[in-house]
């Protein structure tokens, strides 16, 4: 227990949960502080690049066997699971409707790369290596947890706006493009290519994540800011429950592959976060019926900071006692 | 200088649905149209704000078109298909233009 809550607070004292708490605290305080679209938007391509990059290098020097493709099934099989998961708990906690529960339960079917980023930068810190392809993990869960979604609200009889020009935008979104588009490259040119850009995507990748993470704390205070009344008490437990249920199905499936401690701590993390880029614009379009307040402000408002504060100590901590590590 | 009337539609709308409005837009056959970027605002759900944003999902953007009066009913007959059911806001005002063939 010691070693948990030691861990909680290195992880809470860390410069990057300290950046994101100035953004929130900022947002909330309504500073004029923020960070122009276009910055945000290039500190989100270098943090994709460096991640896959890293990925796929990683991959090209540790050899590849077959737990690669059983990790990818078991991420596309989380992804389009957990929104069952999501949609029954909200049914259960709450009182939204089968439109605003099915909207909800996407999100946490689906990834928040952020989160992803964070995790790996925990593990750094502590020197626990983790397989490369997570990255390509992280990719391939963007996606199934849309089509549970609108599964589970055509179900109830609700309406979605479906049509073929949807599934290019989700399945080709810029995320998933740069970041597998980073770890093919990676993959390919393998160390020695890491080696020539190095000192770009491995020595200040903390610091942009810094930064990266102030903004994103700016826009999840404004979004818990702008939303008063949105979040009821079921709804802001939901969003705290939901993350380390999804994190135990996702140690069940690092466990079963045989995940090293950072493999299982990151699929963990993947299946305990919440989208906030893809989901939400699938949704608008999809699902213009359901209140993007509530999906919004829960997965970058309550889960997106749990899961960056208490959440990924929580789940390190958890596996290392699962796997003695 | 000899001017002529026109017709300007303003449409608000959730930027992942730009690309949907546009094509709705080319096949009404109206093929001239201004995107702009929208900074921020409120209304009846909720607020948003460019600024941060490293997702399209919580942006709006303005999609302007200035047409001959003739062909307006054509150009929100297609737009409505679009905005029924989305947020935003589609709006209508006279104005005059130089150039009435460009139109």
């Amino acid at each position: 227990m010691g070693d948990i809550l030691n861990l909680a607070a290195g992880n809470l004292l860390s410069p990057i949960i300290l950046s994101f708490a100035l953004g929130l605290a900022a947002a909330l305080a309504r500073s004029d502080l923020s960070v122009p679209e276009a910055a945000a938007k290039a500190l989100s391509l270098y943090l994709l690049f460096a991640i896959g990059f890293k990925g796929g290098a990683g991959v090209a020097a540790h050899g590849l066997d077959g737990t690669l493709l059983l990790a990818l099934v078991a991420g596309l099989v989380l992804s389009a699971g957990l929104p069952f998961v999501a949609y029954a708990l909200l049914r259960a906690m709450t009182r939204l409707g089968p439109v605003d529960a099915g909207a909800v339960a996407g999100h946490y079917g689906s990834i928040s790369i952020v989160t992803f980023v964070a995790a790996t930068s925990v593990l750094a810190g502590q020197g626990i290596p983790a397989e490369g392809f997570m990255v390509a993990v992280a990719a391939i869960m963007e996606a199934p947890a849309i089509l549970a979604a609108l599964w589970l609200v055509m179900r109830r009889g609700g309406q979605t706006e479906m049509e073929s020009g949807i599934w290019r935008e989700i399945l080709l979104n810029g995320s998933i493009v740069l970041l597998l588009g980073a770890f093919a490259i990676g993959w390919i040119t393998g160390p020695g290519g890491l080696a020539e850009i190095e000192s770009f995507i491995v020595a200040p990748f903390k610091g942009v994540l810094c930064l990266f993470l102030l903004d994103m704390g700016l826009v999840a205070g404004r979004n818990l800011r702008d939303s008063r009344g949105v979040i009821t008490p079921g709804l802001l437990a939901f969003g705290v429950l939901m993350p380390p249920i999804g994190a135990l199905f996702g140690l069940a499936a690092g466990l079963a592959l045989g995940l090293s401690l950072g493999g299982v701590v990151l699929m963990m993390t993947l299946a305990a976060s919440a989208s906030y880029i893809a989901v939400p614009a699938a949704m608008r379009v999809a699902l213009p019926q359901a209140n993007p307040s509530i999906y919004l402000t829960l997965s970058l408002g309550i889960t997106f900071p749990f899961n960056l504060t208490l959440g990924i100590p929580l789940y390190l901590a958890a596996a290392r006692l699962v796997t003695g590590g | 200088m000899q001017t002529h009337a026109a017709k300007r539609v303003e449409i608000i709308i959730e930027a992942p649905m730009e690309r949907r409005l546009t094509e709705a837009l080319h096949k009404a056959g109206v093929t001239g149209y201004t995107v702009l970027p929208v900074l921020g605002g409120t209304g009846r759900s909720g607020t948003w704000s460019r600024e941060g944003q490293v997702g399209r999902a919580g942006g709006m953007v303005a999609v302007i078109c200035l047409i001959r009066p003739d062909r307006l009913d054509g150009l929100l007959d297609a737009a409505f298909a679009v905005v029924e059911r989305h947020i935003g806001v589609v709006s209508v005002t006279d104005c005059q233009v130089l150039r009435a063939e460009r139109f």
